[in-house]
């Protein structure tokens, strides 16, 4: 007991997450910038943003839900971090694992996505509702081709656990390549759902102020700032564990380093993306994502079924 | 879906000056758009007319930290016609060499804005980069990198050299290489494709109704342009291109854009093997003799109208500033009909706003009512009073210090 | 034909060259010659004839005479809008414009620049005078 409440809380839980979140973030702003020829932050910038958010005033607007809104930040953070321990990180089998927990997964990581909107929405804020609102429509934008995408290699392993993905893989490794479109797709749509350029329409910074996070400030925005890092790492792990599963097999440092290199490589692509594209507007990405990405999707899960038919059956 | 109204500015991120814009929307769609200027308004006018005419070009110099060179340079025209003063060829020349690396300054400027504004911030690095060139020049030329002080009444006050004629050019071939490199981004990226065309489309009889100038209206097909249809300076002896554009979108303003980029470079080279010997100045008496004179100049945003009139002493008697924007603001409530509340940012940002040039008083007499004045004191009170009334805030502890 | 990142060419080799940051303050900034920096004095001597006050668009200069054709200027820096006018406008060309551009100061007083008038001319001498004052 004691062990599984060092596991969620420290080790791969909550303190591990955060500090590798803040060091993907350095990653990302690291990369960012050296692709426009400037210099970045030095690696402790995460952290020292953390620090002093923590140390600034909390302002409540009079009109706002007090409760609800000092709330939202504990339930962004648990929800991304609850659905970590269902990924399998660095070895065959996540910490808990059982049939069906691809579903939990994916709707724990939908959880953040809504406290966006309802932190924006009971912010009482005008700004705040438009960014509430816009995030909510993204939501139904890049969801389906997520899910089909992290569902085509399920349906060729005939699992619907994480770890039984993971296993069936390890077992079979050649079969990853057949997974490709679908990580191309879950890239994008992962864009999507960690609210980053070319998607980061609900906080648009030159459009409306600050987005879902208008009216948030000191320790509250500190704690969804670091929601979306760990997003960032929890949704680079998923993609990492369903669409690159080698080297599960691996001694533990080894799987470990493994493990980072894998997350970081994807990072590196996602700010890639951000630096040599624009924002596109709400509508554009609505029809985007249901035009072409759900297409591509689709014809992922078209090919997996053969792939699970033909070869396998 | 109710009609809600979001009060854009005067404080926004996307705005680097202070105006209000109440947004009318329906979901994203943009229904009306309310301006109010003013929150820029400084009494530049005002002060002008208390001071001599040399410590005036200064103050006006500093009505726009970008476009600062052009309302230079047109009010010193003015005074020059007013003065019946003949400048000297080489002055002019000097002048227009400015006025074309303020004019690539500008427009360099203004792609990292446009690339900001729809979150393309790469290209706002890249683009301040390399204008990072143009300022090094023109630090070197006039002594500062905004604000230059190269004119005085009569001529210039700086000189060029041969060996900063030929960092000239060195910087100039840099320049002309990436302004190549912007075209082609232009015209291949697919999301600034996507962001900028069919937004903010303006077409040429309403550019031509509502007064639009500069690249915004020569991207909806006007073919105007100061230098070419009122010379000044050293245009009337050059060769250049008039860049027009038949997009009349936020795409057209940009390829105009660029392309104005490319053309001050070929000025540039021309000014430069074409300089002619000679006295930088001519000497400018103190008393301005009465008179009264109007010039339009092409600044990089536009048409700018200046007007001084003189009455024989020291001071002007009057001074009054037209900038650009204020003739291109009217035409942004059109450009914005039946767009989405994204694409105010950019749109606005596409008539290159410049709220510093804009803001003056303007006196609106109607028949028979009585003019009314009040002194400092006066007003704050009647600030005071209405907060007090509308806003519930009462002000009136606060001390100033004077 | 379009395609979205047409950056990317572009931008991809900057991840293995130097940043265009310079490093300052580490490494200075190398102003043009002729910038228009701080106002310094030259050796000439000042004459009190006020042009530069005339002329000067923020009213940053002051003269006042301290002695018999010996005359102090302050020029407060807080004002001073680096035109540089003063340096053209004054006909024994006592004033001009250094590089220097690192101004900030925590306290006022500290940014008001006294130039004293240099010596006075030497008295011509009549005959075995003593040495004139210096």
């Amino acid at each position: 007991m004691g062990y599984a409440l060092f596991n969620i809380l420290v080790f791969p839980g909550l303190l591990f997450l955060s500090l590798f979140g803040m060091l993907a973030e350095f990653a990302d702003r690291k990369i960012y910038a050296r692709l426009q020829n400037r210099v970045g932050p030095p690696w402790y910038q995460p952290e020292a943003d953390f620090i002093k958010l923590l140390a600034k005033e909390e302002i409540v607007p009079a009109d706002a839900d007090r409760a609800v809104f000092r709330f939202l930040p504990v339930v962004a953070l648990t929800a991304v971090v609850c659905s970590s321990i269902y990924i399998p990180l660095w070895s065959r089998s996540a910490l808990y694992s059982f049939e069906g927990d691809v579903i939990v997964v994916l709707y724990l990581l939908t959880l953040p996505t809504l406290t966006f909107f309802l932190a924006g929405w009971y912010s009482n804020s005008l700004f705040a509702a438009l960014g509430a609102v816009r995030a909510l429509t993204q939501l139904f934008a890049y969801e389906v081709p997520l899910f089909m995408g992290i569902l085509a290699p399920a349906i060729v392993a005939s699992s619907w656990s994480l770890s039984g993905v993971a296993q069936f893989y390890g077992a079979h490794p050649a079969y990853w390549i057949f997974n490709l479109p679908g990580f191309v797709v879950c890239l994008v749509a992962l864009q999507g759902k960690l609210e980053r350029l070319p998607f980061d329409i609900p906080d648009a910074e030159t459009e409306i102020v600050g987005g879902t996070f208008t009216e948030y400030s000191g320790r509250l925005l500190a704690f969804f700032r670091m929601t979306i890092d760990v997003e960032l790492v929890v949704g680079s792990a998923l993609l990492a564990a369903v669409f690159f599963p080698f080297g599960l097999g691996l001694p533990p440092v080894a799987g470990f380093i493994l493990f980072l290199g894998k997350v970081l490589f994807i990072v590196t692509l996602l700010a890639v993306f951000r630096t040599v594209m624009a924002r596109m507007r709400i509508d554009q990405m609505v029809e985007f994502c249901w035009k072409y990405l759900s297409t591509a999707a689709l014809f992922q899960v078209l090919i997996s079924l053969a792939v699970k038919g033909v070869i396998l059956g | 879906m109710a009609k809600v109204t979001i009060p854009f500015g005067p404080q926004h991120p996307a705005l680097k000056e202070p105006e209000r814009f109440d947004l009318t929307i329906l979901g994203e769609r943009i229904v009306r758009l309310n301006a109010r200027l003013g929150y820029n308004h400084r009494g530049i006018e005002k002060a002008c007319e208390q001071r001599s005419y040399i410590s005036a070009l200064y103050l006006i110099e500093r009505i726009c930290g970008i476009c600062s060179h052009s309302h230079a340079t047109a009010f010193v025209q003015c005074v020059e016609e007013i003065a019946g003063l003949e400048v000297p060829a080489r002055a002019r020349y000097i002048r227009t060499l400015i006025a074309e690396l303020e004019r690539m300054h500008s427009h360099l400027l203004w792609l990292g804005v446009a690339g900001h504004e729809i979150g393309f911030d790469t290209l706002l690095m890249y683009t301040w980069r390399d204008r990072e060139v143009v300022m090094d020049l023109l630090a070197a030329l006039t002594g500062n990198r905004v604000n230059y002080g190269i004119n005085t009444i009569g001529g210039v006050r700086r000189d060029v050299s041969p060996e900063q004629c030929a960092e000239i050019l060195r910087g100039i071939d840099t320049l002309e290489e990436r302004t190549k490199y912007y075209m082609q981004l232009a015209t291949e990226d697919a999301m600034l494709a996507e962001r900028l065309v069919a937004v903010g489309s303006l077409c040429t009889e309403d550019a031509a109704r509502l007064g639009a100038v500069g690249p915004v209206a020569r991207a909806s097909n006007l073919n105007q342009d100061v230098r070419r249809d009122d010379p000044y300076a050293a245009y009337g002896e050059l060769d250049f291109k008039v860049i027009t554009d038949t997009h009349c979108d936020v795409y057209g303003r940009v390829l105009v854009r660029v392309g104005e980029l490319m053309e001050s470079c070929r000025i540039i080279c021309q000014v430069l093997s074409n300089l002619p010997e000679g006295p930088i100045a001519v000497k400018a008496p103190r008393k301005i003799p009465a008179g009264e004179a109007l010039t339009r100049y092409e600044a990089p945003r536009g048409e700018d109208v200046h007007y001084v009139r003189g009455n024989g002493t020291e001071r002007p008697e009057r001074v009054k500033v037209r900038a650009p924007t204020l003739a291109n603001v009217q035409a942004v409530s059109k450009m914005l009909e039946n767009n989405y509340l994204a694409d105010m940012p950019i749109v606005l940002a596409a008539i290159d706003p410049c709220f510093s040039c804009t803001d003056r008083a303007v006196v609106v007499r109607e028949a028979g009512c009585v003019e009314q004045r009040m002194d400092w004191k006066a007003l704050r009170l009647y600030g005071i009073e209405w907060y007090r009334k509308n806003r519930g805030i009462d002000c009136s502890k606060i001390k100033l210090r004077m | 034909m379009r395609k979205p990142g047409a950056m990317l060419s572009e931008v991809l080799p900057y991840i293995f060259r130097k940043p265009a940051t310079r490093d300052y303050p580490h490494m200075k900034a190398e102003m043009p010659a002729h910038f228009r920096g701080k106002l310094v004095s030259t050796d000439a001597k000042c004459v009190g004839c006020k042009l530069c006050i005339k002329d000067c668009p923020a009213g940053a200069i002051t003269i006042t005479k301290v002695a018999e054709k010996q005359f102090e200027i302050t020029i407060d820096l807080a004002k001073c809008i680096y035109c540089a006018q003063c340096v053209d406008a004054c006909p024994r060309k006592v004033l001009a414009s250094s590089a220097n551009f690192e101004l900030a100061s925590l306290d006022r007083e500290t940014l008001k620049v006294r130039i004293t008038a240099g010596p006075p001319p030497a008295e011509p001498d009549a005959g075995e005078g003593p040495a004139p004052e210096v």
